[in-house]
């Protein structure tokens, strides 16, 4: 490792540090009614992880994030490139997606249900519309804004139109498209959880929700804990594949 | 009787590096005076501490050894009354109209309504902005962007005008014209000017004299008067005695060039 | 308004009618949701009712808090750590992360620590908007141009006079994009939370009429936050734009 990576991950290694003891602090302010300390969680984690049921809801949670991060992932690719390529047809569509981004998509939900009806569909298709719109707009402006050099240089070379897709466009906007993936599978984990905190009986967010109705401060703090370790770790592995694709552009 | 205006003895400048034996020794020792009211050119490969020079004589940094003195004052890292500066980049403020971008300094200074008025529409006249007081820079070309940057300079009504390659993004001819409204300027505010560049036709065009610069650490290699008469124009570059001007840069500059770019033989 | 535009307006329109053929042909049942049209009756009537103001009213005021604490907290921050090589460089994992984190997952926390008032739902906003403020406030700061900052110098402007002549005018349009995220997130943020566990607000008033099997109450308040936060995000957009416009070298 380059000493800057070293020096990076001391830095990280350091924040984690910081924030085990401000939790830690935390504790000793708020008191066992209202949270448990960071060692005691991360036990009753380890323990969790070792019976069938906490078992079952991580993977209800995982089979549903799985299928909404594929479908995010297709149809915002699918979106993206179509869009990119056609420049009037993005122009015209591109502030619907960026409207759709913003709005806050929890009040679609009772929609979803409606739907879908209880269980795995209205979840995955949750995630589904929390994940695919960044694809589908860094995809688009990726492709949208390929060097018209490139293009020219495409021309030149008389390259057919697959090829011209496949050996420069893609991995020209690589890169971009890459970055609108790591946020589609931030915000694809988002959604999914959010969807399980009801209209589901299983999985990590309904069992956040039932941990609420019967007080149980451990079980809460395990699963946060579960839930922010995946999302980080992935997180972070994810931005230093974005980084090193970033490298290598002009 | 020529009369110093800004006199440079001794200038070194150098920034200290991470560990000792890894300073980087930017220029000097410098010896130079300018006259007042004379327009003074700088010319020298890349690197050799042209812009830390100008850096140095505005006051932004302080010179390691050696003194500076304008108009008889010491300058120690503090910028002085009476200097005006136009930088290499593009440092017109995105968000004021080309009017208040000139104004700017005005109301700093304190200036009164009346004064900063006739000032302002005195610039907008002189560097035919008068349609575009109302404009954004976003909207303007760089060479008229540079051009509100010397607007805005000049309604403070310095006394020495020190130029970072102002014209460096410019094209050629652009160039060439700017040049003819800096040699307006000149001859209008009767400043004594400054001018670094890279660009040796330029400086042989513009300048009454003009230093040549060793390859870093930047030292005086030898200074060309170019005897030009005061109403002088782009137009000279016609004359035979321009293309020697120019020649006789060339020849001293050349060697230092190689130098820079990190070819260390010469060849004749 | 430009090509693109009116093809844009074409498309939801078009969309819109054929949602309301589809319902009224029987194809969407009632069950799942009412014609387009009937819901924008409800919503009018319901208005004029003013049954929802106090929701509204509460919603609004939460979102406003938040957003508020969120700016303020998040320009302050960031101008105090600007200058601070180390103390970046030590936030830096954090802040490159913190969107991938599910916050709403704190939510149950919040509710054990503070009870069912308004303090977790604008925490949560607080805590979704208040990064994004940070960041780009620091972006804002970084792209001061270097030479702004000599010719501030050669002005011989105090500290004081720098920040408010050159660095916050020229920081502007980005402050603004962390404003316009603030804004969005906050609003997602307690609308969420009121959402999925809440006594009052428009979130809470959606949650029970979906459990009341409401429909005539609730597609009428999904519509209405619908056109609340589509209006607030590209007012500001908008105005962004029209900052960022300023800056574009031609």
């Amino acid at each position: 490792m380059t000493a800057k990576a070293w020096l990076s991950a001391i830095n990280s290694a350091i924040l984690i540090a910081a924030l085990l003891v401000a939790w830690q602090l935390l504790f000793a302010v708020a008191g066992p009614q209202a949270m448990a300390p960071p060692l005691q969680t991360f036990r009753y984690l380890a323990h969790l992880l070792t019976t069938d049921a906490f078992r079952d809801h991580l993977e209800a949670t995982a089979r549903a994030f799985a299928f909404a991060l594929l479908l995010a992932l297709l149809f915002g690719l699918a979106i993206g490139f179509t869009l990119g390529m056609h420049r009037f047809a993005s122009e015209v569509i591109e502030p619907i997606l960026v409207s759709f981004y913003s709005i806050p998509k929890i009040t679609l939900y009772p929609v979803i249900l409606l739907a879908f009806g209880l269980g795995l569909p209205a979840k995955v298709a949750f995630g589904t519309i929390h994940g695919f719109v960044p694809v589908a707009i860094f995809t688009l402006v990726a492709v949208r804004n390929i060097d018209p050099v490139l293009l020219k240089t495409a021309h030149v070379l008389r390259l057919s139109r697959r090829k011209f897709v496949m050996s420069i466009l893609i991995p020209a906007a690589l890169p971009e498209i890459f970055t609108g993936i790591r946020i589609g599978f931030s915000l694809t984990l988002i959604g999914t959880l959010l969807g399980e905190m009801f209209g589901a009986q299983r999985g990590l967010g309904y069992l956040l929700m039932t941990a609420i109705g019967l007080q149980n401060v451990e079980l809460i703090m395990a699963v946060i804990l579960l839930i922010v370790l995946f999302a980080a770790s992935v997180s972070t592995i994810l931005i230093v594949v974005d980084h090193r694709l970033h490298r290598r552009m002009l | 009787m020529p009369v110093t205006h800004l006199s440079l003895r001794n200038v070194t400048r150098i920034y200290a590096g991470a560990a000792p034996g890894h300073d980087l020794h930017a220029l000097g020792p410098i010896d130079l005076d300018l006259e007042k009211g004379e327009f003074f050119a700088v010319v020298g490969p890349s690197g050799c501490g042209k812009s830390t020079l100008l850096d140095l004589i505005a006051g932004l940094s302080l010179a390691s050894e050696g003194t500076i003195e304008f108009e008889g004052r010491p300058i120690e890292g503090a910028v002085p009354a009476g200097i005006g500066v136009v930088f290499q980049e593009d440092a017109c403020f995105p968000w004021l109209t080309v009017a208040d971008n000139i104004a700017f300094g005005m109301r700093q200074a304190g200036l009164g309504a009346e004064e900063s008025q006739r000032r302002l529409d005195h610039a907008l006249d002189l560097m035919g902005l008068g349609d575009f007081s109302g404009a954004y820079p976003a909207q303007l070309s760089g060479g008229m962007r540079q051009r509100v940057c010397i607007a805005r300079t000049l309604v403070l009504q310095p006394r020495l005008i020190l130029l970072d390659e102002p014209f460096g993004a410019l094209d050629q001819q652009t160039r060439l014209l700017m040049g003819d409204e800096l040699l307006r300027l000149w001859r209008d505010t009767g400043a004594t000017v400054l001018l670094i560049t890279h660009a040796l036709d330029e400086a042989a065009m513009l300048a009454d004299r003009i230093v040549v610069m060793s390859a870093r650490p930047g030292r005086v290699l030898e200074i060309v008067n170019t005897g030009w008469p005061r109403d002088r124009d782009s137009r000279i570059v016609a004359d035979s005695a321009f293309g020697d001007i120019t020649g006789r840069l060339w020849r001293s500059l050349r060697g230092e060039s190689l130098k820079a770019l990190g070819r260390t033989r010469v060849t004749e | 308004m430009n090509r693109a535009a009116r093809y844009r307006i074409l498309l939801v329109a078009a969309a819109i009618v054929l949602i309301e053929l589809l319902c009224r042909a029987g194809v969407i049942d009632r069950l799942t949701m009412q014609p387009p049209s009937e819901m924008v009756r409800d919503l009018v009537v319901l208005l004029a009712s003013g049954s929802m103001n106090g929701a509204m009213l509460k919603t609004l005021t939460n979102v406003a808090i938040a957003c508020v604490l969120a700016v303020a907290a998040g320009i302050a921050f960031g101008v105090m750590i600007h200058g601070h090589r180390a103390v970046r460089n030590g936030l830096e994992p954090l802040f490159a992360t913190y969107y991938a984190i599910p916050i709403y997952a704190f939510y149950p926390l919040l509710i054990i620590l503070f009870g069912l008032g308004d303090a977790p739902q604008i925490l949560i906003g607080f805590m979704l908007a208040v990064v994004a403020m940070i960041v780009n406030t620091l972006n804002g700061l970084d792209r001061v141009p270097r030479v702004l900052m000599k010719t501030a110098r050669i002005y011989r402007l105090g500290p004081v006079a720098t920040a408010r002549k050159i660095t916050l005018p020229s920081a502007a349009p980005y402050l603004l994009t962390g404003v316009k995220f603030a804004v969005a997130y906050a609003f997602i943020g307690v609308i969420g939370a009121e959402f999925i566990m809440s006594r009052t607000g428009i979130g809470y008033e959606i949650s029970f009429a979906y459990n009341n099997f409401d429909n005539k109450t609730m597609y009428p308040l999904i519509i209405l936050i619908l056109i609340i936060s589509i209006l607030i995000n590209s007012t500001l957009s908008r105005w962004e734009a029209l900052l960022m416009q300023r800056r574009s070298r031609t």
